[in-house]
């Protein structure tokens, strides 16, 4: 019930009407936009592959424990499951083994909560995009609509749940960082205001410019997201989707769906007209079989 | 023809639900070949689906985490629909262009549309993770209506509506109730132009939940065009059915035809083989013109560029020609081919898009198991027994009068 009431109260807030006062963040939020999210930084020089990260957000989301010969290795591509929200990755490059980690990029304006028939799916104000049991009813459009494949369906339960990284959403409300960021020991995640952590980017490529390759993924991929990476090789080498669109991906149904009032009023009108000037005469008050 | 009191094989003795229930007694031979390989298959396939209810898809289902929409979603209800586009194309030509001599096949096309998309539902629900949250989108408070997939299950719902009231005279002349049949069909009209509105925004949408996949569907299928041309091609894929339906039809229940039946079907077959052509030839067209548009010409070169054109030349350009030449020289096997070529057609791209070139590049690919194949046909095969057993009762390919006469003599 008290959710409820947040949320309600937090779509109050994002309507311009209200200021959501209950927030735990303890900030008046003015109108939200991309800039305003929070974010995480992931720093893919400082990265060890150590796992900690998928310990602690298997620990934070009730998850199963991570499996002792489930680890980072250049011949394996892990991929997150519907009970494992993130993965690390080891790639053999120019500059040595490197680490990824894969999760909900967490976009600006997310394919899957646009794609959702039932608002299972949606972005907050606050940066995550989340999913409830409550609402979804397991179609996986979001599935096919996600550009970056986060998605993960248990379709080997009865009762499947979607499985994705909610960026420690109820973590966040209570004024704490998200469980991978906290236990990093490397400090190679970093949690802020996404336009603070895109600062925070572009200065360590600036003081570094040998290092790091002059490239922020996320800040204009899928219209930008909450969760940025900078690395030291370029991202196709890691396997990373660069050939993703840089515009948010429910643009790409806008032309569609705008088109659909005009149909349902225009289509009938026209309809109607042509089926008069159509009819004969003499059928008149008759049977139209 | 509204004066005549209408006769029924109802027989006012009887009450209404004795009737209904005398009738759903099999009034043929239930011994046919049909039925021998139909009863078995949907009793596996029942079976198939408790599996699936109990332990969850992937007991019985091959898709994956990157192909999450396999043949159930891809066949029963990307392809079925546009399969069931015949009933919007002709109660467009028969009520709103008033072309009269089509009248004859509109009881049973809409029929089998009506069948088509309630069964479609039913598959549909056998592929939701959870089915009872089915009922969010509908009444729930979880409208999600930046969603293509929102705006396409509500079209759904309310277009069964429609064609469940553009068919109900024809449930109300088998019960014999004039009255009821006299104010079923003043709601026709308005059920037809809201079903013509529903369908052009449905068969389109149904197409347009792909625009999000950009990048996962090879780019030779994927295109800003994909609503238009699901929208065009329903059109003929829905005709396809219609003249493809009606040669069997004629065999079926030819105990229902008189002798000018063939005669006149074959008119109307014409009619419509010209309405196919001109549709295909604009989808042709506006192909070819996305190809240049989207520089994708060179990945003819490629395999799947070789499989793109088999769709394109092979099952859509060359029954194009076949109605055409069908038309001309009159023969009505030769249209008949062109329609069963049309409908691989409309298979083979329907599955491209929702199935076979989505992630084309993926290894390994996603081959439906049996049991999906069982559980595609099964829902066919219950949609035959329905429309055969609606066709033996209602008067859905003839009129109530000549009914009542082959029930007397």
């Amino acid at each position: 019930m008290s959710i409820n009431r947040r949320e309600f109260l937090k779509t109050l807030g994002v309507a311009g009407a209200s200021v959501t006062g209950v927030s735990a963040l303890g900030k008046s939020k003015p109108e939200p936009d991309a800039e305003e999210f929070y974010a995480i930084l992931h720093d893919i020089t400082r990265c060890e592959g150590c796992q900690e990260c998928e310990v602690a957000c298997a620990e934070a989301n009730g998850l199963p424990d991570v499996a002792d010969d489930d680890y980072p290795d250049v011949d394996i591509k892990r991929e997150p499951t519907p009970k494992q929200y993130t993965v690390i990755n080891a790639h053999d490059t120019s500059v040595g083994e490197v680490y990824t980690k894969k999760q909900c990029m967490h976009c600006a304006q997310p394919a899957c909560a646009s794609a959702c028939l039932t608002q299972a799916m949606v972005k907050h104000a606050e940066g995550p995009v989340t999913w409830d049991e409550g609402k979804c009813m397991g179609c996986r459009y979001c599935m096919i609509s996600c550009p970056f494949d986060i998605p993960k369906f248990e379709f080997d339960s009865n009762n499947p749940k979607i499985g994705k990284c909610q960026m420690c959403f109820e973590r966040l409300k209570a004024g704490e960082v998200p469980a991978c960021v906290e236990n990093c020991p490397s400090e190679a995640l970093t949690f802020g205001k996404r336009s603070d952590l895109i600062r925070e980017a572009r200065q360590r490529i600036l003081d570094d410019p040998d290092t790091y390759v002059d490239h922020i993924y996320g800040e204009h991929e899928a219209g930008g997201t909450s969760w940025l990476n900078i690395s030291p090789v370029p991202f196709e080498d890691l396997g990373y989707n660069t050939e993703i669109e840089t515009k948010p991906y429910p643009e790409l149904t806008k032309g569609f769906l705008y088109s659909v009032p005009s149909v349902f009023i225009l289509f009938p009108a026209l309809l109607m007209g042509l089926r008069e000037a159509t009819r004969d005469g003499d059928e008149e008050g008759a049977d139209h079989e | 023809m509204s004066e005549q009191v209408l006769q029924s094989t109802y027989d006012p003795s009887k009450s209404r639900w004795q009737f209904m229930l005398s009738e759903l007694k099999p009034k043929r031979s239930v011994w046919t070949v049909f039925n021998m390989i139909s009863v078995p298959t949907v009793l596996v396939a029942a079976v198939i689906i408790v599996i699936r209810f109990i332990y969850g898809l992937s007991a019985v289902s091959n898709v994956t985490q990157s192909v999450p929409w396999g043949l159930w979603k891809g066949f029963n209800v990307v392809t079925g629909v546009a399969f069931a586009g015949g009933a919007y194309v002709l109660t467009f030509m028969v009520y709103i262009l008033g072309l009269k001599k089509y009248k004859p096949l509109v009881r049973v096309t809409v029929l089998n549309g009506f069948l088509a998309y309630t069964f479609y539902a039913f598959a549909l629900i056998l592929d939701l993770g959870k089915p009872w949250n089915i009922i969010n989108p509908i009444i729930g408070n979880s409208f999600g209506t930046s969603s293509i997939l929102f705006l396409v299950a509500w079209h759904f719902m309310l277009y069964i509506v429609a064609q469940m009231i553009e068919f109900s005279p024809a449930v109300a002349e088998w019960l014999g109730s004039e009255r009821a049949r006299r104010n079923l069909k003043r709601l026709t009209i308005g059920a037809v132009i809201f079903g013509i509105t529903l369908s052009t925004l449905h068969q389109s949408g149904l197409g347009a939940l792909f625009l999000m996949a950009k990048g996962k569907i090879h780019p030779l299928w994927y295109s800003e065009f994909i609503p238009t041309l699901f929208f065009i091609s329903s059109i003929f894929a829905g005709l396809s059915v219609v003249i493809f339906q009606g040669s069997i039809l004629q065999r079926v229940f030819s105990y229902q035809m008189d002798e000018h039946s063939d005669e006149r079907h074959n008119i109307m077959i014409r009619g419509l083989s010209k309405v196919c052509a001109v549709a295909m030839f604009a989808y042709f067209f506006l192909k070819v013109i996305d190809m240049v548009h989207n520089h994708t010409l060179s990945l003819l070169a490629t395999p799947m560029g070789a499989w793109y054109l088999l769709e394109l030349i092979g099952f859509v350009l060359i029954p194009l020609l076949l109605f055409v030449y069908g038309v001309r020289i009159g023969t009505p096997n030769i249209i008949k081919l062109a329609s069963i070529m049309t409908l691989v057609g409309i298979v083979l791209n329907r599955m491209n898009i929702s199935v076979i070139a989505y992630r084309w590049n993926e290894i390994p690919r996603y081959i439906p198991t049996w049991m999906e194949f069982v559980v595609t046909i099964s829902i066919l095969f219950v949609q035959v027994w329905i429309y055969r057993w609606v066709i033996h009762r209602m008067p859905v390919l003839r009129t109530m009068e000549s009914m009542t006469q082959t029930a007397k003599s």
